[in-house]
């Protein structure tokens, strides 16, 4: 498949000469179409394979034809998965994430006010802006074997909270970004009008910017809740009993096991993304918000 | 208020990231006692041949996977921006991959690629049975390929939002002028992009950095270390080999590489307003 990338590049060196924007143009843009509708087809033909083939019988798939759909479609893939603690897995890939995203969110909001409020004041405040902003453009994976030391040190090895306690500080950075340039768009007058009333800064916090910042809190609790649900290489490196495996890590020794049962391999693969596709299919346009937090501004 | 973030950060992030620095120095198995070993790892790992193997499979990912997906994600995301019933749909189905993580993404190309019982064999198709992921060259050409269909709509979406925000007014006034859809492309779409382009570029050639999980689980570094990147021959260094110090020079070059390319990006864009950030994990 190397060959249709090749193809794919040598398409778009080409298309950008002729492209401009789809609307108000009074020439149809067609070398658009064409990348849109290729693309499309190499996204589509795996993602149908992976589910059709996660209904088919083992004998079935290697039988008939890859991308026809199973003559006797059968759940037993999925019982299979399921039999192999995937309850369990998912129960704690949902501990995981909600134990994580949900502080994270909080001390990002409560860090994001403080800066907001701060401006110009204190410097200790800027001075942990930029040091947030710093963690930005830092591979924090790198710092993956000296956290792995703290973990041993704090006798959490091997525990659910040592995924949590660095899922939560590396999502604080980009959660801060976004937060903050959220609240410093909140008119200055509506925090002034508080204060006259009397309201102390943590009411400010929960009846002010709580609920303008809504939108922006959803948006981080969603980009952090993808990267974290998804996240393999914390669960790689500080668990290592199946009691406490994610998803994601359950994936792997799974297809490690199972390697020559395909469809079972990818029923598990359909059961593990199912929560975040109905997820998707009920907020898609808040979801892709989310997924450029703070890049696309 | 702004405390408990402080706590955790430098907990589990500057902590690290110093402490990192100074595991360099020591010698250590992952179990056993922190030895201070001066200089020892670093002029073991420098003078390791694995060393400029990995930073050179490193760069050829990052370079050919910024090749493949920027003019692809610049296009898609132009023709997406616009508002056509037709397109709406297609953007749907397009950003599904988004979805998924690095691991099940590699697991079903894992089996979709298998030269016996994959894709290709099952369609007789004998230009897709190839031994994908058992070839040096075609192994790194797979993942660029995987590595673009996971991040495409990731990039796509930004550049769709980023489009849509370009003034109307522009396009109608070049309109006026008599400009052609080329012309309108080169001298006001792709120039409204800048920015754009360098943060993208930016999450891109960071994010390249620590692609981990998709080559961990795809080839495992494989065939031989035809796909080793340095985070991978930081993980392999540092908990199969269990040469902590050597691991941890990795990560100090991996830490100062990312920097580096961040801040060398942002000095081309002329200090966009915009701040890099890592894809994937």
């Amino acid at each position: 498949m190397a060959t249709t990338v090749g193809a794919g590049t040598r398409e778009a060196a080409g298309g950008r000469k002729r492209r401009s924007r789809g609307r108000g143009a009074h020439r149809p843009n067609w070398l658009g179409g064409l990348a849109g509708w290729f693309w499309l087809l190499i996204v589509i033909v795996p993602i149908y394979w992976i589910v059709i083939t996660s209904f088919k019988t083992q004998s079935n798939y290697f039988a008939m034809n890859p991308l026809a759909p199973p003559t006797e479609p059968t759940l037993d893939n999925y019982q299979l998965v399921i039999d192999n603690d995937f309850i369990r897995y998912f129960a704690n890939s949902t501990i995981v994430t909600l134990g994580a995203v949900v502080p994270a969110v909080l001390v990002s909001f409560m860090a994001a006010y403080a800066i907001v409020r701060a401006a110009g004041g204190m410097w200790a405040l800027r001075w942990m802006n930029s040091l947030f902003l710093m963690g930005l453009a830092i591979p924090l994976q790198a710092a993956i074997i000296p956290v792995y030391l703290i973990v041993i040190r704090l006798h959490m090895y091997d525990s659910l909270l040592a995924i949590i306690l660095p899922s939560i500080a590396f999502a604080i950075p980009l959660s801060v970004l976004v937060l903050t340039n959220f609240i410093r768009d909140v008119p200055k007058e509506l925090f002034d009008s508080m204060r006259v009333d009397g309201a102390s800064e943590w009411g400010t916090l929960r009846h002010l910017a709580f609920p303008l910042t809504r939108p922006a809190l959803v948006t981080v609790s969603i980009y952090n809740g993808l990267a974290i649900w998804n996240g393999f290489l914390l669960p790689l490196i500080l668990t290592q009993s199946p009691s406490q495996r994610t998803l994601p890590l359950a994936l792997w020794t799974f297809q490690g096991e199972y390697s020559i049962n395909v469809p079972a391999v990818l029923a598990s693969v359909v059961l593990t993304a199912l929560p975040i596709v109905v997820l998707y299919a009920i907020g898609r346009r808040q979801l892709l918000s989310g997924l450029t937090a703070g890049f696309s501004r | 208020m702004a405390l408990p973030a402080l706590l955790v950060f430098v907990a589990f992030a500057i902590v690290p990231l110093v402490g990192v620095l100074l595991l360099s120095f020591t010698s250590w198995d992952g179990i056993g006692v922190i030895r201070p070993a001066g200089f020892d790892s670093w002029r073991a790992e420098l003078t390791d041949p694995g060393l400029p193997h990995a930073l050179w499979v490193t760069f050829l990912v990052m370079a050919l996977s910024w090749a493949v997906q920027t003019p692809l994600s610049i296009l898609l995301g132009v023709f997406l921006a616009g508002h056509q019933r037709y397109r709406e749909f297609l953007a749907v189905l397009f950003f599904i991959p988004l979805l998924l993580s690095s691991a099940a993404i590699a697991i079903t190309y894992k089996a979709l690629l298998d030269p016996n019982f994959g894709l290709g064999a099952g369609l007789h198709l004998p230009l897709l049975v190839q031994d994908w992921l058992g070839k040096p060259a075609l192994a790194v050409g797979v993942i660029i390929f995987v590595v673009s269909w996971q991040y495409i709509p990731f990039h796509t979406l930004i550049y769709q939002g980023a489009v849509r925000q370009i003034p109307r007014s522009m396009y109608e006034a070049a309109q006026l002028d008599g400009a052609g859809r080329v012309r309108m492309f080169f001298r006001i779409t792709l120039p409204q992009l800048k920015y754009t382009i360098i943060t993208s570029s930016t999450l891109m050639v960071v994010g390249s950095l620590v692609f981990f999980d998709l080559i961990f689980v795809l080839t495992e570094g494989g065939p031989g270390d035809s796909t080793r990147v340095l985070a991978l021959e930081m993980y392999k260094r540092g908990f199969q080999a269990n040469q902590m110090g050597l691991a941890s020079v990795i990560a100090v070059i991996l830490v100062v590489l990312g920097l580096a390319l961040a801040l060398l990006l942002r000095r081309i864009g002329g200090g966009s307003s915009s701040t890099s950030q890592l894809e994937g994990v």
